[in-house]
């Protein structure tokens, strides 16, 4: 402590000098940015809260077994638009997957510092963020109207090309952080880039390339409007061509929650639960999965 | 000479060819993530040539009339897009003025105050109302906020600027039902605010640590750091985000059309119902026919083309702030 | 590396030591840690009024760590916690009572990187000035270019001050950051690295700099490079796995080590 006492400078000037109007500001912008935030989480619980107080008086059980019903008609449930939804989902994300990996390689390995790729790419990031009601309209005019009616078929592919923008764009970033030295690794033992691209970048971005899956799944589940003009919704099973409407959750809901009638609504409010539930699901379980892969 | 040619002949049959099949597969292969790839700009080309194709038809009739005309005429067969040109532009505009400072409070919350356990659980709540499907805040509007607004809201307001020049105008429900264009804003900025926040913490996350050390090391408070720091040095792409935010409430569809009230009428007042281009094609669509139809698809074309300058100018903005 | 410790004899002994000045930084059982790892133990050590002190050792070491407690920069990062005394003017900066802005006011900072802000050249400088003072216009201009032609940067930008510091080159910005930095009026001055990221014409202007700063400021400088150490300290502290190893006057320390450890890495032998 002797050194202390040899402390003779003074401070230069004294403590004290912060103007209290900067900590003021600096106040309002902290309590601003955590209500907003209290704001947008809070928003997020009273839906789910809405969701589950409706949905969880309208889930009987009969309501999975039962097709929907007409007008005027009491009960029914929305089995058949669970399983249709269900169809155009899967035939969605199964046309999807093989030309959005197939894209996002193309851009990821082939197409580096191409313009065409730049070009592709810039596209594809359009498209990721267009509205889907005009993709709808595309569908319509490429397959309804040729075709001459409503089908799950153009119902598929309208959700197909709303998720292929999203896999293109997750499988290129996933490939992009496999690091070089692996595929130089493959290519020195004379795997051809095919090979290359498969068996080792494939397989070292699998997870992240699965959340992409996952994700285009997600928000492919829940979108209306590029249904409402190519599958529409009926109150049957889908038939086995799936030609005619396919009876499905998000149209259902829409026409339903709008209706006069009230076991109508309540299906609708059964509908809303049973596909926000699914899709959260769906994107927590991506979430994790990817999580878990980077951490690895 | 002749056995010596043989001889290699034999040799060089001797080893089996390693090249040819893989060299197929690998042709192959190339050719089909190639063609994958321009696939997503024949969808492209697509979605345009169908607009043209179907909205040609109304265009001819109407001429540049179409987008100034305010009729919407089902019997008489006329119509014009301007009640959903500016029902469109206006919900969108309220929901920018609404949902951008709420975003960039919400990033600047979880990129400088948030404590590190919170940050993961805030974000990801954050990220999950984006994959809340636009349905479900349609029937949340109608349902839910709708009364409340016109109870809470519409009914009182109207009554306190019910007489007053303009605000009595803008702010006046002929009838508070709850749903209008400012309902359909605000439900809106609801659903953008999830993108926003999420790239614009992106975009603050991305800025060298050092850069936020330095302005505190020269005593600056967090506001300080934020303001004159933090914020100029990334501004253009937090102008990016705003037009991604932007791009989605021109085109989104089901929420509007559930809580927009869907009018064809020219109204002052933003407690009116009015309709937007996406709620009127999804509300019309399926029972139009002739002219009409070509009318709607006329109207997706304006869509089209107003949706994809602004995700073209964010995405350029945002990339060239990346580049950098 | 190894060979440039060796030829710096010759530079060593410059200006020499006053361990007669005063104190103006006491670190006191300095213990710092990120979440539960303990990355400085026990450190101890006065930092003298008006003389260069270098902080050296291989990276790890914790030394600049170390620089990063007497601003409490360090605090940004919640997981991060230092306990014990360090003494500015004999004011505890480590107490909670502390204003850590003014603080940081009177301990400036400069960085590895040159970090100008996104504004012009102007009010790079004035925008420091300004949170602490309100100047008129006139006598605010005369601050600018005081701590402009301090830095030596003067000449250079006189006539573009009101272009945006993003376009100086590296050298010229960190001169800039150095001059926002005595803009300020500084008690002390940390300087983390400030020329790794630099050429070598740079480091010497910054170098010729920092010695003339001296006859005004306490500045402490980190420093992996150990030529640039003999250089322009007047004191040496060799740090090593987050403990002090030996702290004395440049000249001594690079002549005579008294501990091998000390020895081993000014010669080169490791780190």
């Amino acid at each position: 402590m002797d050194t202390m006492s040899r402390s003779t400078t003074a401070p230069t000037a004294p403590w004290g000098r912060v103007r209290r109007s900067r900590y003021l500001a600096d106040r309002a912008l902290k309590a601003i940015c955590i209500l907003f935030t209290c704001l947008g989480v809070f928003v997020l619980g009273w839906i789910l809260l809405m969701l589950l107080y409706q949905g969880i008086s309208a889930l009987r059980p009969e309501v999975f077994t039962n097709t929907t019903p007409g007008p005027m008609t009491q009960g029914g449930g929305i089995a058949n638009a669970i399983a249709g939804s269900f169809i155009l989902t899967f035939l969605g994300i199964v046309v999807a997957t093989p030309v959005g990996v197939l894209a996002g390689t193309y851009l990821a390995e082939y197409g580096r510092g191409s313009k065409l790729a730049e070009v592709i790419r810039f596209v594809n990031d359009i498209l990721l963020a267009a509205p889907s009601i005009l993709i709808g309209l595309f569908v319509y005019t490429l397959m309804v109207q040729p075709m001459g009616g409503y089908s799950g078929w153009a119902g598929g592919v309208a959700l197909a090309i709303i998720a292929v923008p999203v896999i293109v764009r997750t499988t290129e970033d996933m490939l992009r952080i496999v690091p070089g030295s692996l595929r130089e690794a493959g290519a020195a033992l004379g795997a051809p880039m095919s090979k290359v691209i498969t068996k080792i970048t494939w397989r070292a971005a699998r997870a992240g390339m699965i959340t992409g899956i996952l994700l285009a799944t997600a928000r492919i589940a829940g979108e209306t409007a590029p249904l409402l003009f190519t599958a529409l919704n009926n109150n049957f099973w889908f038939r086995a061509d799936l030609m005619g409407g396919v009876a499905n959750l998000p149209v259902m809901i829409y026409q339903y929650a709008l209706s006069p009638y009230q076991n109508w609504r309540e299906l609708a409010w059964a509908g809303a639960l049973v596909i926000t539930l699914t899709i959260l699901a769906l994107s927590i379980v991506a979430r994790l999965l990817f999580r878990k892969d980077v951490a690895r | 000479m002749v056995a010596l040619s043989q001889k290699l002949l034999v040799t060089s049959m001797d080893k089996p060819s390693r090249r040819s099949p893989s060299f197929n597969s690998d042709q192959i292969f190339r050719l089909a993530s190639l063609s994958s790839a321009l696939l997503v700009l024949i969808v492209l080309a697509g979605i345009i040539g169908s607009m043209i194709y179907g909205g040609l038809p109304a265009f001819r009739e109407f001429g540049l009339g179409f987008i100034t005309s305010s009729a919407w005429d089902v019997q008489r067969d006329e119509y014009g897009a301007w009640v959903a040109i500016v029902g469109t532009l206006t919900s969108a505009l309220i929901a920018l003025v609404i949902g951008v400072p709420i975003s960039v409070g919400i990033a600047i919350f979880l990129t400088q105050l948030c404590p590190p356990w919170l940050k993961r659980p805030i974000a990801t709540t954050i990220e999950l109302l984006a994959a809340v499907p636009s349905i479900i805040y349609g029937m949340w509007g109608l349902f839910v906020f709708a009364p409340l607004f016109a109870k809470f809201v519409q009914i009182p307001v109207s009554r306190i600027v019910e007489g007053l020049p303009v605000l009595g105008t803008i702010l006046y429900a002929r009838v508070p039902s709850g749903v209008g264009v400012l309902t359909a804003g605000i439900i809106l900025s609801i659903m953008i605010i999830p993108f926003i926040a999420s790239i614009t913490r992106d975009i603050l996350d991305q800025i060298p640590p050092v850069m936020r050390e330095s302005a505190y090391g020269i005593g600056c408070t967090t506001w300080e750091v934020v303001r004159h720091v933090l914020v100029p040095q990334v501004g253009v792409s937090i102008i990016g985000a705003i037009m991604l935010g932007l791009g989605r409430a021109l085109g989104e569809t089901m929420a509007v059309t559930f809580v927009v009230g869907n009018a064809n009428r020219l109204s002052l007042s933003l407690f009116d119902p009015g309709s937007t281009i996406a709620s009127r094609i999804a509300n019309e669509f399926n029972e139009a026919i002739g002219l009409q139809l070509n009318a709607l698809m006329a109207l997706g074309c304006i869509l089209f083309l107003v949706t994809f300058s602004v995700l073209v100018l964010a995405r350029l903005l945002v990339a060239r702030a990346t580049v950098k | 590396m190894s060979s440039i410790a060796l030829d710096t004899s010759s530079a060593i002994g410059k200006s020499t030591a006053n361990t007669a000045a005063p104190v103006r930084i006491a670190v006191r059982d300095l213990n710092f840690y990120y979440g539960d790892f303990r990355s400085l133990k026990d450190i101890s050590i006065d930092f003298y009024d008006r003389q260069v002190t270098a902080l050296i050792g291989p990276s790890g070491c914790g030394k600049s760590t170390l620089l990063r407690t007497f601003n409490r920069i360090y605090s940004l990062y919640p997981e991060q916690r230092a306990e014990g005394e360090i003494l500015l003017d004999g004011q505890n900066v480590l107490s909670p009572s502390i204003d850590v802005n003014e603080l940081r006011a009177r301990v400036g900072m400069v960085f590895q990187k040159p970090t100008p802000f996104p504004m012009s050249i102007y009010d790079n400088i004035a925008f420091g000035i300004r949170l602490y003072e309100n100047l008129p216009r006139s006598e605010l201009d005369g601050r600018v270019e005081e701590a402009l032609r301090k830095a030596a940067l003067w000449d250079e930008v006189k006539d573009k001050l009101r272009q945006s510091g993003m376009g100086l080159s590296g050298g010229q910005q960190q001169r800039l950051c150095i001059a926002r930095t005595i803009a300020q009026q500084p008690e002390v001055i940390l300087l983390d690295e400030p020329t790794s990221a630099l050429d070598p014409i740079s480091t010497g202007k910054i170098e010729e700099l920092i010695e003339h700063l001296r006859t005004e400021f306490t500045i402490v400088i980190v420093t992996h490079n150990m030529q640039q150490a003999a250089r322009i300290s007047q004191f040496t502290a060799f740090m090593y796995l987050g403990e002090l190893v030996e702290f004395g006057p440049t000249n001594k320390m690079f002549m005579t080590p008294t501990k091998k450890q000390t020895q081993d890495y000014i010669t080169g032998r490791f780190g």
